[in-house]
């Protein structure tokens, strides 16, 4: 028999909302509705939805093809038609997925971009990755150049930069294609929304501070801020979704009662973690297990900032919607310099009362993974707590070694009981 | 006849020397001068050089370099050149640098930047964002701003206010380099057996450490003497090499190219000595005329956008053809994400002009050069056997 998957409320409400709008793409072309590709790291969603363009993200569809298992075969296939095998595995996912006849992990074929939208915020490979896909579509490009902020503070003249490009170049692009005139007062409707929604995730994330934490701010917050950070933010199904998810964390804080995972609930808060990185997706649920094993719980972590530091108190602002759209842009997490994201770290390591960190580091991403090791001694240092690394890959499933990250992470288990131990003996 | 072996053995003497003992000369004889690094692929020299300093490129240790402590930062499918580069700086080797500047090549290279405020607090670390935006209006105004806050800052450093008169000397003195540099590939891609590729690129890379009034008398001085060389041609097979902008190949992996048959008649090494292509004007307001440069080149690299899908890779198929080379290799360092994503895209553009191609990866210490040897002479043999040439 099956197993059953332990799953909270919202987590199905999400599963519908997301299976909606892949039925939404794969009808795209028989409702005439036009599409627009784009990037979830500062994504423009509410601009694009104001101007009834339908969102896909392509980091999302591999992903997703990772979690239902469809990613290896996907990437073997764009391997096979000359694409490096040192290059990122969400790009080779999503060639895949295109070569093979371009059927979404819910099995309803995606329709093609009518303009690729290339905000590529934080990540040089999202050029390139748009250039390889224009290649094949032969369809209008909107170039977003995103300022990177090595100090990690938003300074005005890239905001100014920014709008200055939105308005000359990406919403005019946006009219030509979806052939409607821009709208503002509809993109502050959508960025009050948006703020609504904004709210409620800085609640639920920020529940984590309470023991035991309610949420896993990890692998549950991958489920978080999946609307939040794509096709829905700026809609009244985020809001309510939200509003949902925060009375139904607010429950468990009430109660007293850990996080949900696909193995249970967490009853036993021995450690709390704070990580840095993406997570694997093609185990995501064994990768996840590894920790519920030891009941470990992660408090926050860096992943669920790559669609913005909301926490840090940026909203999107109906009155300054153009401005604030850039900030959104230029403050992403993987937009920020080294020693901001260390600085991050270590604030959520104190604010969190976490134990210790975990660094995983993928293969795929040099965005994310450069630096990684540098950050951890400097972590290290900084907050007096060792650090665990471990390595895995975003899609690729022949860089998921299940037994030797569970050895460094029981290792790592391991070492913080003892050394909670000879605390306690002292 | 002149001998060109003391010229070539010095520029060799200046590539393997990591102490940077040239640099340190240059320091000593100019006791307000600083030196700044920069990375590949490309920063405008000129700021710096107007600031009173000497622009050092950095672009890694090669093969000579024992990597530990930088193997201790970077994970194994990190490309070579920035664990050499930190190695080269924990090692004391770039302490006679007052700065850095990392251009926005990749995000190893914007990472290490990062990575650079954390490890070295006292240094001038500057990341310089060139504009993906090629519009005056738009990315110019952004760019003249960037050159404009590194230009002061330098000229903080060496206790000079910023002089554009000064700065339009500095752009006519790199202007005269970049010709020269655009010579010696002109007369290479004419007459490639006068010109070695490996003493060409060593007289080429001494650039990366020299003032630059030096290296231009050095790049005359070998101009002037393989003219009069007496080499008879080879039956060798004309390639232009691609994907060798950032980190560059061991010095024997060169040498092997052309002990396979080819004549490297055109190259993407070190393009921070090319660009842009042609003069920067030397009239009007500078930073201006820098900023325009940089927006209008027509020098393509993976790391810069190309607006016009059907411009890709146009300008490897213009060079190709224009140096009369019989194909194309690429040669790529091993995990640099924008020459990997790059290939298929260019790869495509040749099919498509039907020019032939090969590629194969390195890195900066590859000491196995055996199955390069072969690859790089079997595709030589067959661009003689059965090329249309």
């Amino acid at each position: 028999m099956k197993p059953t998957i332990a799953k909270e409320p919202s987590m199905l409400r999400q599963k519908d909302m997301v299976a909606g709008h892949y039925h939404k793409l794969g009808t795209a072309a028989e409702r005439g509705q036009k599409v627009a590709y784009t990037f979830v790291p500062g994504n423009l969603t509410e601009l694009m939805l104001s101007f009834d363009l339908l969102p896909v993200y392509p980091e999302i569809n591999a992903l997703q093809n990772a979690m239902r298992k469809l990613s290896g075969d996907y990437i073997a296939e764009a391997e096979r038609a000359g694409h490096s095998e040192d290059v990122c595995t969400y790009v080779k996912c999503d060639i895949g997925m295109m070569l093979k006849g371009n059927t979404g992990p819910t099995g309803e074929k995606m329709p093609p971009p009518d303009v690729l939208l290339l905000s590529y915020t934080g990540c040089f490979t999202f050029m390139k990755w748009f250039e390889l896909l224009r290649e094949k579509y032969r369809c209008p490009t909107a170039m977003l150049h995103v300022p990177y902020m090595p100090d990690g503070v938003v300074t005005k003249e890239s905001r100014d930069y920014v709008v200055k490009q939105l308005k000359d170049v990406i919403i005019p692009a946006l009219e030509k294609s979806s052939g409607k005139k821009y709208d503002e007062e509809r993109l502050r409707e959508m960025l009050k929304l948006s703020a609504k929604a904004e709210d409620d995730l800085v609640t639920v994330l920020e529940s984590a501070k309470h023991r035991p934490s309610p949420i896993d701010s990890y692998f549950g917050g991958v489920y978080y801020i999946g609307p939040l950070f794509t096709a829905f933010r700026g809609t009244q199904d985020a809001v309510d979704y939200y509003r949902e998810l925060r009375e139904e964390v607010e429950g468990r804080m009430q109660r007293g009662e850990g996080p949900i995972t696909p193995e249970g609930q967490v009853s036993d808060e021995r450690f709390r973690l704070v990580v840095e990185g993406p997570p694997n997706w093609t185990h995501f649920r064994e990768f996840w297990k590894m920790f519920h094993d030891e009941g470990a719980v992660v408090v926050a972590s860096t992943y669920t900032k790559v669609g913005g530091l909301y926490d840090r108190g940026f909203r999107h602002d109906p009155d300054r919607p153009l401005e604030s759209l850039a900030e959104y842009c230029l403050g992403c997490y993987t937009n920020l310099g080294l020693p901001r994201r260390v600085e991050l770290i270590s604030e959520y390591i104190r604010d969190y009362q976490a134990d210790g960190f975990v660094i995983n580091s993928v293969k795929s991403c040099d965005s994310f993974s450069s630096g990684q090791l540098v950050m951890l001694r400097e972590i290290e240092k900084r907050t007096g707590l060792a650090g665990a690394f471990i390595e895995t890959d975003l899609v690729d499933p022949r860089y998921f070694s299940p037994a030797n990250v569970r050895t460094r992470l029981e290792s790592y288990f391991q070492m913080l009981a003892q050394k909670r131990e000879g605390a306690l003996a002292r | 006849m002149t001998t060109l072996e003391p010229l070539i053995e010095r520029c060799r003497e200046l590539v393997d020397d990591l102490e940077l003992t040239s640099v340190k000369h240059w320091k000593a004889a100019h006791p307000r001068g600083i030196a700044i690094g920069y990375l590949p692929i490309y920063a405008p020299r000129e700021i710096v050089h107007a600031a009173g300093g000497l622009p050092v490129g950095v672009v890694g240790a090669g093969e000579e370099l024992e990597i530990v402590r930088g193997d201790a930062c970077f994970q194994s499918y990190i490309c070579h050149l920035p664990r050499s580069v930190i190695e080269l700086a924990l090692t004391g080797r770039l302490d006679v640098l007052e700065g850095m500047i990392f251009p926005s090549t990749c995000d190893v290279i914007r990472n290490l930047s990062g990575i650079w405020k954390l490890s070295f607090p006292g240094k001038w670390v500057h990341y310089l964002d060139l504009p993906q935006n090629f519009e005056p209006e738009l990315g110019g105004v952004f760019y003249r701003r960037i050159l404009l806050e590194m230009y002061s800052e330098l000229c903080a450093f060496t206790g000079q206010q910023p002089d554009l008169e000064r700065l339009r000397a500095s752009i006519a003195l790199f202007n005269e380099n970049r010709r020269l540099v655009s010579q010696l590939y002109a007369a290479r891609a004419a007459e490639p057996w006068k010109f070695g590729a490996l003493e060409s690129y060593l007289v080429l890379r001494a650039g990366l450490v020299l003032p630059v009034e030096e290296h231009s008398a050095i790049l005359r001085e070998y101009l002037a003497g393989c003219a009069l060389r007496e080499t008879r041609p080879l039956d060798n097979a004309r390639i232009a090499l691609r994907g060798a902008f950032c980190e560059q190949p061991p010095l024997a992996l060169i040498q092997t190219l052309e002990r396979a048959g080819c004549y490297v008649v055109e190259d993407d090494f070190l393009p921070m000595l090319r660009w842009p292509e042609g003069d920067v004007s030397e009239q009007g307001d500078p930073l201006g005329a820098l900023v325009s440069a940089w927006l209008d080149t027509p020098c393509e690299a993976a790391s810069r956008y190309v607006k016009d899908v059907d411009q890709k890779g146009c300008t490897l198929v213009a060079s190709t053809r224009q140096t009369k080379a019989e194909g194309v290799i690429f040669a790529t360092p091993s995990f640099c994400d924008p020459a990997l994503l790059d290939r298929p895209m260019m790869q495509a553009a040749l099919t498509k002009a039907g020019i032939a191609f090969t590629s194969f990866k390195y890195a900066e210490n590859t000491g196995q050069m055996q199955p390069i040897r072969e690859q790089a002479g079997t595709f030589a043999d067959s661009i003689k056997l059965w090329g249309e040439a």
